[in-house]
């Protein structure tokens, strides 16, 4: 990668960027993965290691979730986007040089922000932890160079429309600098009382829903259509997608905040919101799933499509959750419990991970005009992932369950703690399968790097045996 | 080729986003904007001080540049029994919440009582100074800057204090250390009266920042903690490791918080500690080791105070 740095921008292979964020992406997802493992042990038995007081659940806790979502998430959508945009473009990258120092300096950015949150230096703003100055870098430094490459891509594309994953890319990433600048305000003007409570989930609502979900749904609006050969079921579905996402996902902000004393106007009308989400949700999931028309088989024998037909499939009980927990009728049970913290994995572990894992594997095979090192490998990797997620969100669900009639048979809290514990066993063994599971994904990516059947000029990764 | 330039889609998009934020901030922001402060929003306000995040301040969230809550019994400058008063002693330089710099976070009434009866506008950041919470004959709390109005000065107010409570210290020290990912600060409207006691109002958080309502509840709630459980010593165990009062708390030991030094100026050796409090775990010893009590300006002392001032 250094040497890519002060090269000519034309002696830099195209794809080097996309490659850079694909191998940093996987990298920081064991990283997330492997913390939040550990994380979840300390919660089943917080006595089991003594004396290593750097590693406290209360420093971890936020590490463990912005490096999943900036490290694993955020690089694995820059990957995406950086390869993905030029070919529907059907040109090349505005520049890989900006691109490979957006690599670099993403992961140095992230690096120190994650060590200050590790020491305690935080705004004290759950998603919105990080201080002012690391905003700020993550805001110009790592987002907006990002974002102008996606942009100045696309308006120097070589064909006459925009096909509809790359008007998600480039709104989500304009709403996503909108968001971050605006959702900060409690920070950059020192906003206090209701209103930082507010903006703080302002900002965790919009940012999980315009850049989280529907990057991975775009993403999936690509690999679909890509693998199977077969064109999106419907163009104009999707621009129902796109618009409905733009006016029902950036207005239920308050549904975060149901049992706090917000407004009742802003609650009620954020939770009718909230229901809408449900328009863009079967829009999309309809539209996927019909895509897939014919080519079934696929889900079965190719490991993109399984991945992402997964994450489609995990998208419909998510956004069946999502529409209706926020109600008053559901929230008042489950608020604040596990079911939440279960949720909030099934969006980002379960939808839009499997997405992403899809747009990584295909992408660098592509990128390295390599075919995948083993199918076995990526097989167990999945299976891993899916089994590790599916304990994770069941005994989260189960224990958010208890907490939630604990809550209102007014147990003791220490009875609920107790009723926890084999639920928080299960919990970690879940994640720990997930970080496994990485590890190996690793290996398998490193090995198709070095060792993969090289694929011939021409044809796609699909169309190559796998000799493993 | 005729490419095509989206000015409509991309018009669209734009307004789409706006009308959004205009609807879900600039009316809330509007609508909380005009809510008027409780009584728990000033005395927060004068416990915590400017911000318990990361500040100009305090970068590492150390717990500097916050005021002292003291309880009195006795009138600092002439001595004479009064009723007990709890008194916000901000040392010269201590920044001010909000809610004393900014004439738009007390609320109209609020803010014209603490103007008139209080005096707050004769404090200054520089010279420091004494706050009260009171109320006046319509019900209308106000803050009354004690050093215009009663002559308290800071130094006499901390001499003739029956208690101080580093309770804004502590606040930062909860943030710092993550408390809030588990505890919450936020009795819920709807099934917490009981166990958790008064849910907040809207108006008991002006001024406050970061308000760390906590959204994953793996442990009680905490908001009126210091009303159920006012024992110091109960806090300190707990606090040292919880499963020496509460065998069955997840909840991590925040020993390390003691510093080096304990209150008689005793080294502390938490290894030393940690290998007698394992013989008592494993049943060979019957008694585990002494807690230490924690130095006057421990981190762990800012901590149990911010806790037990959660009435």
């Amino acid at each position: 990668m250094l040497k890519y740095l002060f090269a000519k921008e034309n002696d830099i292979p195209q794809g080097t960027a996309a490659l850079f964020f694909g191998i940093s992406s996987i990298a920081w997802f064991i990283i997330g993965t492997g913390i939040g493992s550990f994380n979840a042990a300390k919660l089943a038995f917080p006595d089991w290691y003594h004396g290593l007081y750097a590693l406290q659940f209360g420093h971890m806790r936020q590490v463990h979730v912005h490096a999943v979502i900036f490290g694993w998430i955020g690089m694995a959508f820059a990957a995406s986007m950086m390869y993905i945009t030029p070919a529907l473009g059907n040109t090349k990258l505005w520049s890989e040089k900006l691109g490979v120092w957006n690599c670099m300096l993403y992961n140095v950015g992230l690096c120190l922000a994650l060590a200050l949150l590790w020491s305690g230096v935080t705004s004290g703003r759950e998603y919105s932890d990080h201080i002012w100055p690391i905003d700020l870098y993550i805001a110009f430094v790592m987002v907006v160079p990002w974002s102008l490459n996606v942009w100045m891509t696309i308006i120097n594309r070589r064909t006459q429309g925009i096909y509809t994953t790359n008007w998600f890319f480039a709104g989500c990433m304009f709403m996503t600098i909108i968001v971050f600048l605006v959702g900060n305000l409690p920070e950059w003007f020192h906003l206090t009382g209701l209103n930082e409570a507010y903006m703080t989930w302002w900002f965790a609502h919009n940012i999980l829903g315009l850049l989280i979900t529907p990057v991975a749904a775009a993403i999936t609006y690509y690999i679909v259509p890509k693998i199977t050969g077969n064109p999106l079921y419907s163009h104009r579905v999707g621009h129902l997608h796109f618009w409905s996402i733009v006016v029902f996902y950036s207005t239920p902000a308050a549904h975060h905040l149901m049992s706090s004393p917000l407004p009742e106007w802003l609650k009620s009308f954020a939770s009718v919101e909230g229901v809408l989400i449900l328009v863009p949700a079967v829009a999309y999931v309809c539209n996927i799933l019909l895509t897939m028309q014919g080519k079934w088989s696929l889900f079965v024998s190719n490991i993109e499509i399984k991945f992402t037909i997964t994450g489609v499939l995990l998208a419909i009980p998510l956004n069946m959750q999502g529409g209706f927990q926020q109600t008053r009728a559901i929230n008042w049970y489950i608020h604040g419990t596990g079911w939440i913290v279960a949720h909030a994995h099934l969006a980002l572990l379960g939808f839009s991970t499997f997405a992403e894992a899809a747009s990584v594997y295909y992408g660098m095979q592509v990128l390295l005009r390599r075919k995948l090192y083993s199918a076995s490998l990526a097989n167990f990797h999945f299976w891993m992932l899916l089994i590790g997620f599916s304990l994770y969100w069941t005994s989260m669900t189960i224990s958010g369950l208890i907490q939630g009639a604990a809550k209102i048979y007014e147990v003791p809290y220490v009875d609920v703690v107790i009723a926890e514990h084999p639920y928080m066993i299960v919990r970690w063994l879940g994640g720990t399968m997930v970080f496994f599971g990485n590890i190996i994904w690793l290996y398998n990516m490193v090995m198709t790097a070095r060792a993969g059947v090289a694929i011939p000029a021409g044809r796609q990764p699909v169309e190559v045996a796998y000799t493993r | 080729m005729a490419f095509r330039e989206y000015k409509i889609g991309c018009f669209m998009f734009g307004f789409a986003l706006s009308f959004s934020m205009f609807v879900t901030i600039f009316l809330p922001g509007l609508d909380i904007s005009g809510m008027s402060s409780t009584k728990l929003a000033l005395e927060k306000q004068l416990t915590y001080g400017w911000e318990t995040g990361f500040n100009y301040y305090d970068p590492f969230l150390q717990g500097k540049d916050k005021p002292i809550k003291v309880v009195l019994s006795k009138d600092p400058r002439t001595g004479a029994a009064i009723d007990k008063t709890d008194a916000y002693v901000f040392p010269a330089g201590t920044h001010f919440p909000d809610g004393l710099t900014h004439d738009n976070i007390l609320g109209e009434k609020v803010q014209a009582v603490s103007s008139s009866k209080g005096r707050i506008g004769e404090a200054t950041e520089e010279a420091g100074g004494v706050f009260l919470v009171r109320v006046d004959a319509d019900d209308t709390p106000y803050i009354e800057f004690a050093t215009a109005t009663r002559g308290w000065t800071a130094d006499a107010v901390l001499k003739a204090a029956d208690e101080q409570f580093l309770a804004g210290s502590g606040k930062t020290m909860f943030v710092r250390e993550g408390c809030w990912w588990c505890h919450t600060l936020l009795p819920e409207e709807t099934q917490d009266w009981q166990t958790f006691g008064r849910p907040p109002l809207v108006g008991d958080f002006n001024g406050e920042s970061p308000t760390t309502f906590g959204s994953d509840r793996k442990a009680p709630d905490l908001l009126h903690v210091g009303a159920r459980n006012s024992s110091r010593e109960w806090m300190t165990m707990h606090f040292f490791n919880p499963r020496l009062v509460q065998p069955h708390s997840i909840m991590p030991r925040y020993d390390y918080l003691w510093g080096s030094k304990d209150a008689e100026g005793n080294n502390i050796d938490l290894a030393a500690w940690d290998k007698e409090y394992m013989a008592y775990a494993d049943g060979s010893e019957v008694y585990p080791p002494e807690v230490p009590t924690p130095a006057s300006d421990s981190e762990a002392r800012m901590l149990i105070d911010f806790v037990l001032n959660l009435k």
